[in-house]
Formats: C-alpha cells, sequence, structure tokens
C-alpha cells in the first residue's frame, strides 16, 4: 500500500506517490458515483464523527454523504453551539470524544494548528477539513482530482490561483499540492492579500490579472470573505471586481482551453462572472463538488485500513 | 570566613579568566588571589595569625571549575500576587539558586500589576520572606498598565523600585507617554520599555515571513519593533529619560540603537536568551511552548543579535522568565499564552553560545551580571573586593538532557525540554551564603 498516513492533517505531510494513490481510488469512487452503480460499504461498522467549530454547509454535507456512501455511522457535532460555549478547552472536548471511540474524526477549526493539537490527543484517524489560515487537504486534493480529469494530467500545468491568497487555507494546500507534483503556480491578488514571503515559496506573484494569467492552464479563484472587502484590505467590492474578478476578457489572456474553478461559494460579481461561473465549457466548479464527496470517500477508506489495530485504550 | 580556592576566576570587568581563589567575609569578597593556594597548612597557619582563630574558616576546592559572579537577571515575572500556582517567590527563589541568578528583578506584569506602593510592599515582604536570592521590584510606569496615568513615581522609589516598565504593554499615547518621561527625568528613574509598534504588532503570533505564512499564523514585521524603538528613542531625546529596551530582537533596530548610543543618549537595550539561541522554524508544528513575544525571529536576526552581545551594542542578556501553566499553553497557537520560564535554562543554553566560540566567558557574563547590575546602580556583578559575594560556580562542559519536570519553578514551559544542553550549576552563593549545591 502505498498510503501511509495515520490522519490527513494537511497536504505536507504526504508524499507524492500517496497523493497519487489518494486520487486513483477518488477516480474510481467518482466514476462509481456518476453511474449509480452499488459501492462496496467499506466503512461498515466504522462511527465518523463530525466536528465543526466553524459554521460549514457544503464541505460538512460533502463528509457526511461520503461517510454514509461507504456505510459509515456519521454524527455531526455543531461545535459552536456546545461545549466550547460552556468554557470547555479543545483538549478536554477532544479527550470527551475520544472516550466514545470514534473512528475517524472530521475537524475543522478557525484557528492554525488546533487539528495538530486534537490529533495528539485522541487515538482514532483525524481528518482536517480546514484549520484556520492552515490547510485544508480534502480541498486540494479534490482539486487536483479534477484537473487531472480534465486535463489528462497533474504535472507541468501553468496554475494561477487569484485573489485571498493571505487568509486561504484552500490556497495554502493548493500551493504545497500542486508544488509537490511540480507545476507552475502563480499567485495574482492585490499586496494586501499576499502572504509575507510568499515569493519564497517557489511560486510567481503578479499583481496583475492579465499578466497572470498569460498561458494559464487552471484558473482558481478564491473567494473573497465579506468582512474583507471594505477599506481594510481592498478599498471596495467594485474596485476589486474591476482589478481581479474573473470575466471573459481577462480569461481570454489565458490559454483557450483553460479551466475555471472556485472552492465556493461563489460571490458572483466579486471575484468571479456570474455568466462566466455557468459556462459548462470553461467552469468546473459542479465538477469540484462532486469530485469534493469521491476524494473524501477515498480519503476515509485509507485511513480506516491504516488504523491501528491496536485494543482501545483511553487516552489520559 | 570561606575561601574559594582553585577555581577559574571570570571577571567580565577586565575580561580575564584566571585560576585562584577568592575570599568571601560577612557577604563581600574581601580578596582576590590570582593563584590558586597551593599550601593549604600554611594559609591555614598564617590565617591564624591575622585573625587570631580558624575555627570558621572554611576552604572549598573548587577543582578548577569557573566561577562567576552571579546572574543579575532583568525582567523575571513571579506570578505573585495573582497566580501563585504558576509560581511563588519560593518557587522561582529556588529555581533562580538553581540557575545561578543571584539577583531577580522582577516584572509588575503581576494581577494585579504592581502599581502602587502598599502593593510593592506586599511582594517586598514576600520576596524577603520567601526567595532564597536577592530580589529587586520593578514598577508598572502607568496604572494598571493601561498607558493613561502614570504610577505614583516619587513614592514607588521611595518604596524601592529600582525600574519602571509596562512590560509588554506599549503606552500608545505618545502624550502620555512623553509626560510619563519627563516625570521619571526629573527623579531620575529608569525606564524599561518594549519597542513595538502596537498597531502593526496586535494580534501577532509568529514573525512575518514564508514560515509563518506556511502555518497559516497571525504575524508581524520585525518592523514594528524599529518603528517602536524609533518612537522611543525620539522621546528619550525629548526628555533626557535613563532609557532601557527590554528586548532588541530584530538586525534591523541595531543601527538606531547605535546611533543612539553614540549620540550620548543614556539607552541600553537588552535580549532575551531565547532570541539568541531559538529561531521561528524551531515552532515546528505549531509547538506553544515556543511561543514568546515578541516572537521567535528568522536565524539572520538570532546571528546579528549574538554579534551585538559580542560588540556590546546590546547590553544585556535576560531570561524573560514567563511562567505558564499546562492549560494555558495547551491550546491552538494563536491562543495559547506567551513566555517561558528561564531561570534554570538561562545560563545551560547561554553557555551554548560560548560552546559555539560566538562570545567568551567573560563576554557572557558581562552581560548577564556586570551590565544589568550597572544598569540599576548595584555594585554586585563584578568579581572585585568589596563586591557583594553573590557568586556562581559551574562545570561549563558538563552535558545533560533537559528534563523539564525536574525544573524547581512551578511551570514546566521551557522550550528546552529533552534538549541537549552543556553547563551545570555547582553552587550559588548569595551574599557569601551557599544557596545552591
Amino acid at each position: 500500500m502505498t498510503f501511509r498516513q495515520k490522519h490527513l492533517l494537511g497536504i505536507e505531510p504526504l508524499h507524492p506517490e500517496e497523493i497519487r494513490s489518494l486520487l486513483d481510488l477518488a477516480d474510481r469512487y467518482a466514476d462509481q458515483n456518476r453511474s449509480g452503480g452499488p459501492v462496496e460499504p467499506v466503512l461498515t461498522g466504522l462511527t465518523q464523527v463530525n466536528m465543526f467549530f466553524e459554521s460549514s454547509t457544503r464541505t460538512q454535507a460533502s463528509f457526511e454523504l461520503a461517510g454514509k456512501r461507504l456505510g459509515a455511522t456519521v454524527m455531526n457535532m455543531a461545535m459552536q453551539a456546545s461545549s466550547i460555549k460552556k468554557g470547555e478547552t479543545l483538549i478536554d472536548t477532544a479527550l470527551t470524544l475520544n472516550a466514545m471511540h470514534p473512528d475517524l474524526l472530521v475537524v475543522r477549526h478557525p484557528h492554525s494548528g488546533a487539528v495538530n493539537l486534537l490529533a495528539e490527543k485522541v487515538n482514532c484517524a483525524v481528518l482536517n477539513a480546514g484549520d484556520g489560515r492552515h490547510e485544508h487537504p480534502t480541498q486540494a486534493l479534490l482539486d487536483a482530482l479534477t484537473i487531472r480529469r480534465a486535463k489528462g494530467r497533474l504535472h507541468r500545468l501553468t496554475v494561477a490561483i487569484c485573489g485571498d491568497i493571505a487568509h486561504s487555507r484552500v490556497a495554502r494546500s493548493n500551493i504545497i499540492l500542486l508544488g509537490k507534483m511540480e507545476n507552475r503556480i502563480r499567485l495574482i491578488g492585490p499586496p494586501t492579500l499576499i502572504p509575507a514571503g510568499a515569493a519564497d515559496w517557489g511560486v510567481e506573484v503578479y499583481g496583475d490579472m492579465a499578466e497572470g494569467l498569460k498561458d494559464a492552464d487552471v484558473v482558481m479563484m478564491l473567494r473573497l470573505q465579506k468582512e474583507r472587502m471594505d477599506g481594510a484590505f481592498i478599498p471596495s467590492e467594485r474596485e476589486y471586481f474591476h482589478r481581479f474578478g474573473l470575466d471573459v476578457e481577462k480569461l481570454a489572456h489565458a490559454k483557450p482551453d483553460a479551466i475555471v474553478m472556485h472552492p465556493g461559494p461563489m460571490n458572483r460579481g466579486v471575484e468571479i462572472d456570474g455568466t462566466l461561473a455557468d459556462d459548462i465549457n470553461r467552469s468546473h466548479i459542479q465538477e469540484q463538488v462532486e469530485m469534493g464527496v469521491a476524494v473524501r470517500m477515498a480519503a476515509m477508506e485509507l485511513l480506516a485500513r491504516n488504523r491501528v489495530a491496536a485494543p482501545r485504550e483511553v487516552w489520559v | 570566613m570561606t575561601v574559594l580556592n582553585n577555581a577559574r576566576l571570570i571577571d567580565p570587568e577586565s575580561g580575564t579568566e584566571t585560576l585562584g581563589a577568592v575570599r568571601i567575609r560577612a557577604g563581600k569578597i574581601t580578596e582576590i588571589l590570582i593563584q590558586p593556594i597551593e599550601n593549604i597548612d600554611m594559609f591555614r597557619t598564617r590565617n591564624r595569625d591575622k585573625e587570631g582563630s580558624d575555627s570558621a574558616l572554611e576552604i572549598l576546592d573548587c577543582g578548577g571549575r569557573y566561577l562567576a559572579p552571579g546572574i543579575v537577571d532583568i525582567g523575571v515575572k513571579v506570578s505573585e500576587p495573582g497566580e501563585r500556582h504558576k509560581e511563588s517567590f519560593r518557587s522561582a527563589g529556588l529555581a533562580a539558586a538553581a540557575g545561578g541568578v543571584t539577583t531577580m528583578v522582577t516584572r509588575p506584569d503581576t494581577s494585579p500589576a504592581i502599581d502602587n506602593p502598599e502593593l510593592l510592599e506586599f511582594v517586598t515582604r514576600r520576596a524577603a520572606a520567601a526567595a532564597a536570592v536577592n530580589v529587586l521590584h520593578m514598577s508598572a510606569l502607568t496604572r494598571n498598565r493601561a498607558g493613561r496615568e502614570m504610577v505614583e513615581i516619587g513614592f514607588m522609589l521611595d518604596a524601592g523600585a529600582v525600574a519602571f516598565t509596562d512590560c509588554d504593554h506599549v503606552i500608545e499615547d505618545t502624550k502620555v507617554a512623553s509626560r510619563c518621561l519627563t516625570y521619571a527625568r526629573s527623579l531620575g528613574a529608569l525606564v524599561i520599555a518594549h519597542p513595538q509598534d502596537p498597531g502593526l504588532s496586535r494580534g501577532a503570533a509568529a514573525t512575518s515571513g514564508k514560515f509563518a505564512s506556511l502555518r497559516g499564523l497571525p504575524q508581524v514585521s520585525p518592523m514594528a519593533e524599529r518603528m517602536g524603538l524609533d518612537r522611543d528613542l525620539a522621546l528619550v531625546e525629548m526628555t533626557g529619560v535613563r532609557y532601557h529596551a527590554d528586548q532588541i530582537t530584530s538586525a534591523r533596530s541595531l543601527p538606531r540603537l547605535e546611533r543612539a548610543k553614540a549620540n550620548g543618549l543614556d539607552v541600553t537595550a537588552g535580549v532575551s536568551i531565547h532570541h539568541l539561541t531559538l529561531n521561528e522554524l524551531d515552532v515546528g508544528d505549531y509547538r506553544t511552548f515556543f511561543k514568546v513575544k515578541p516572537p521567535l525571529r528568522s536565524e539572520d536576526d538570532r546571528m546579528a543579535m549574538v554579534e551585538a552581545v559580542a560588540s556590546g551594542l546590546i547590553d544585556i542578556i535576560s531570561s524573560m522568565h514567563t511562567p505558564q501553566d499546562e492549560e494555558s499553553k495547551r491550546l491552538p497557537f494563536e491562543e495559547a499564552a506567551s513566555g517561558a520560564v528561564a531561570l534554570e535554562t538561562l545560563l545551560p543554553a547561554a553557555l551554548r553560545l560560548y560552546h559555539a566560540e560566538a562570545l567568551t566567558l567573560p563576554q557572557l557574563f558581562r552581560a548577564l551580571s556586570l551590565n544589568p547590575a550597572r544598569r540599576l546602580g548595584l555594585s554586585a556583578g563584578r568579581l572585585a573586593v568589596g563586591a557583594p559575594a553573590d557568586l556562581v560556580l559551574f562545570d561549563a562542559d558538563a552535558p545533560f538532557v533537559l528534563d523539564r519536570f525536574t525544573l524547581h519553578s512551578k511551570s514546566k514551559n521551557t522550550p528546552f525540554d529533552g534538549q541537549r544542553l552543556q553547563g551545570k550549576v555547582l553552587g550559588t552563593w548569595v551574599a557569601g551564603r551557599r544557596v545552591f549545591g
């Protein structure tokens, strides 16, 4: 087996071979999901707990569906509404949960590194569903699968990532993954939304869409959070759309067969033109959602296989 | 009377190391011998003639180990009052003695802050009753360290405050800052500030750059330190106050500091041991024991700080001892508390710089003992006749692996846990009395 991880905390610890084998498995699941045929319930008898400390509809639904398709018992915990409000620390929450012996723990948390911390304290497999500005590995993997299916390969492509890079865990995971697979990466955005030291990441940084998109194979747009729109990071929504929003004119600088991606949810008319987002010839946004379920099925299956067969003990 | 014989004497004043002996009487150094006493019997006989009786004469053979003036550590947080479960005067005193720190200069960032004479008297009394080493206290500069109204600087001086500092709080209002400094100047008080631009550094957990961006941590540019220092130095020029920057950690700040000193301003600067021996990459996978304030810097900055200590541009090395319990550290990095305990690891960590041949032992003790004592107007920090017999005897080479649970501090938050260190304290004397070893 070429996937040796105990947890999926980020793309950074993964070997390119591990990424490849995960994508191969996900590819098969994607076909199965599409054809509607029966899926072998490899997670039967296992418990999957979704712990979201930050609200999410899409990612949580995708994980839930992935688990259920593979036969897992899925439980959703809305952490914002529960014990955190009562002052319980993250570690205590983890220990409490651990005592209930889940097999797969899917966690999203607003602070970078929180999922790593939690993974140290539990003895089930932990999947990072996004931690602060750090990583969002399943998103990068589903993006990679989408690219691979559309372009037929996942190397030697020019990928432009545009928008709020500084606050985006999606961008970080994608930069790491695409770098590991030997692609050319360009970051495009206003300087206030480009992270410090980005030039040292082995990427090219552009402040202009026309230059940055030139001859790109893939254009990834990022969501701009509402609270960052007014004055603090960019002057206004309309200036942002004018300079960095993706429309047909700006996309014309990319290769004629370039695909357009967005992790969702989209702000139509802010970072992407609505018509372009709906253009089935260019936009792969719906495929991304579809691949999301397949990638999460594959990730959970591989981690379930790697579970330590040791007796379950309560970690104290 | 005690004689510490056959020791390698480190004299930071003259910058020399000599094999010799030190004679101690009534808490003071009474004689320095520049060679070890070979014939003990003859020495006893001669002393009997001189002193009449040798009953109290104790001669200790130091076996050629290093003897240096005890460390004067400016900026120790003892969590009394308020958080005695993190550190008390007793536990801090034990840690200090075990670390060769003979004078702790405490920070006022307790809860409540030390901002009135009654509280200062309370901690003075507690320290005298519980701590085995000398303890001096600093006062807050503004009430509750809030940066609005100044404390009763005159009364605090009368009550024994040796310096005034709001610790890691910066007085944002420049008008308030200038008045505080002007008033402090009129009383000759020493002000210790944390040079940092408050707006730029707000909420930061890491130094901006490739590493912090990859980890997705809120970050601050080291430029914030230079901006803070620039402002402070302008205020020093305006008011003429005696000023010490608690921690200079970035190479960008050094030219400003150098110019201020060259211009004759009464300015000194310190650096924490962590910024001299660790860099930002040590944080690794969100290890919160490496979260300090200001955050750890790049390796280039670290090396620049070591050079600045060697040249004397940075005057003082301190532990910035900050006890934090497990609960406040076992949190996601952004939420975790800052600071590290360091009283006991200060000397072994500093000896890393000696073993790396970046600093000589006299240079180290100039920054650990002599300069901080001078800055506070103390006669300690020297290996000279008439100086207090505050001494540390140590083996500079003895290797060990640090187990944080062996530390005397109540809190065990050290970044050096499990690391290999070299240098063990064999004995600590405060005013001639042995408090450790």
